[in-house]
């Protein structure tokens, strides 16, 4: 399993549908271990949506999967996240 | 798409010209969604290649047999043929100068690309810290930009260069030989103590290895930054 998974960074596009702006440097914080890191450095692992795993505990941070009409996304230990005011959305 | 560049027997350049280009900064990515006439779509993220320039957007993309996106990319993209493109994306794997720190790249493979994009920006900007590339291929002919990457090298003595070979190598071969691993790391690249922002891509494999190897070096885990490219050659 650990062979397949990509960066946070990876899933930018879909973050950008999601929030509206760019995540990939955003910290969030973990509630299984308390460590924050950026999205960008989590470990995603694709199933059948995105699974979005802590880089320290490996836990299950959140996980979005596609739908006919939307992105559903469930929440898992991921317990905060802090945005920044004042960057632009890129696209 | 304007221009095509075979970089490699397996590796071609892509350029493309897209109207009302925001920019972007070196290390960032784009979308690139394909749809079939019966409607199935398929979508993958490629690192940029080049630094900003204009309305040019370069993606460097290594064919992967299976692939369901390299193929077409590599194979049958010709000039003039439009696609479906989004981006810039991505403010974590960035490079900036002005850190007041030295660089660090570390490549596997194909995963030169957006370090490439990088070292390009710096080799332009005037002042900007110096960076060093350890760059892992299989054979020679596998290194991609590879003229350009020396030629930056010996023009500008803040650049450093060094190549590895994993799969054999002539007897003119006058680089390293080797999988990078940790006697590797702590002899080609910054030390930890020179604090350097390491940025590394290429296979789930060789970043796993290579950024665990720098954390045991001592270099702190935030400012090692890591791309990976997991088996498909991006997540849709």
């Amino acid at each position: 399993m650990t062979d397949l998974h990509v960066d946070g960074n990876a899933l930018g596009g879909l973050l950008i549908e999601l929030f509206g702006r760019d995540m990939t440097d955003q910290l969030g914080c973990c509630g299984g271990c308390g460590n924050v890191s950026p999205l960008g450095a989590v470990r995603v692992f694709r199933g059948a949506g995105y699974v979005m795993r802590c880089p320290f505990c490996e836990k299950v941070a959140l996980a979005l999967v596609a739908t006919p009409e939307g992105v559903r996304v469930a929440f898992g230990s991921l317990r905060w996240l802090e945005v920044d005011r004042g960057t632009t959305s890129p696209s | 798409m304007v221009d095509l560049v075979d970089e490699t027997p397996r590796v071609r350049t892509i350029v493309f010209d897209v109207p009302g280009w925001a920019g972007h900064r070196p290390g960032q990515h784009v979308d690139i969604r394909l749809t079939a006439e019966d409607g199935y779509q398929a979508q993958r993220s490629y690192s940029i290649s080049a630094p900003e320039n204009g309305n040019r957007v370069e993606i460097t993309v290594e064919l992967i047999d299976e692939g369901e996106v390299s193929p077409f990319l590599v194979e049958d993209l010709m000039a003039g043929d439009r696609i479906e493109l989004r981006g810039p994306i991505g403010d974590y794997f960035v490079w900036e100068p002005g850190s007041g720190r030295p660089t660090q790249l570390i490549a596997g493979g194909s995963g030169v690309a957006p370090l490439r994009a990088m070292i390009r920006a710096a080799a332009a900007t005037p002042g900007a810290e110096a960076v060093r590339l350890l760059y892992s291929a299989r054979t020679e002919e596998d290194i991609v930009f590879r003229q350009e990457l020396d030629a930056l090298a010996a023009q500008d003595s803040r650049i450093q260069v060094t190549y590895t070979l994993t799969r054999g190598h002539g007897p003119d071969w006058n680089g390293l030989s080797g999988r990078v691993d940790r006697a590797m790391l702590s002899e080609h690249v910054w030390p930890a103590d020179a604090g350097p922002v390491c940025y590394v891509c290429g296979p789930t494999g060789f970043v796993e290895t290579v950024a665990s190897g720098l954390v045991e070096l001592g270099h702190r885990p935030d400012r090692v930054r890591t791309e990976r490219f997991g088996p498909m050659g991006g997540v849709p």
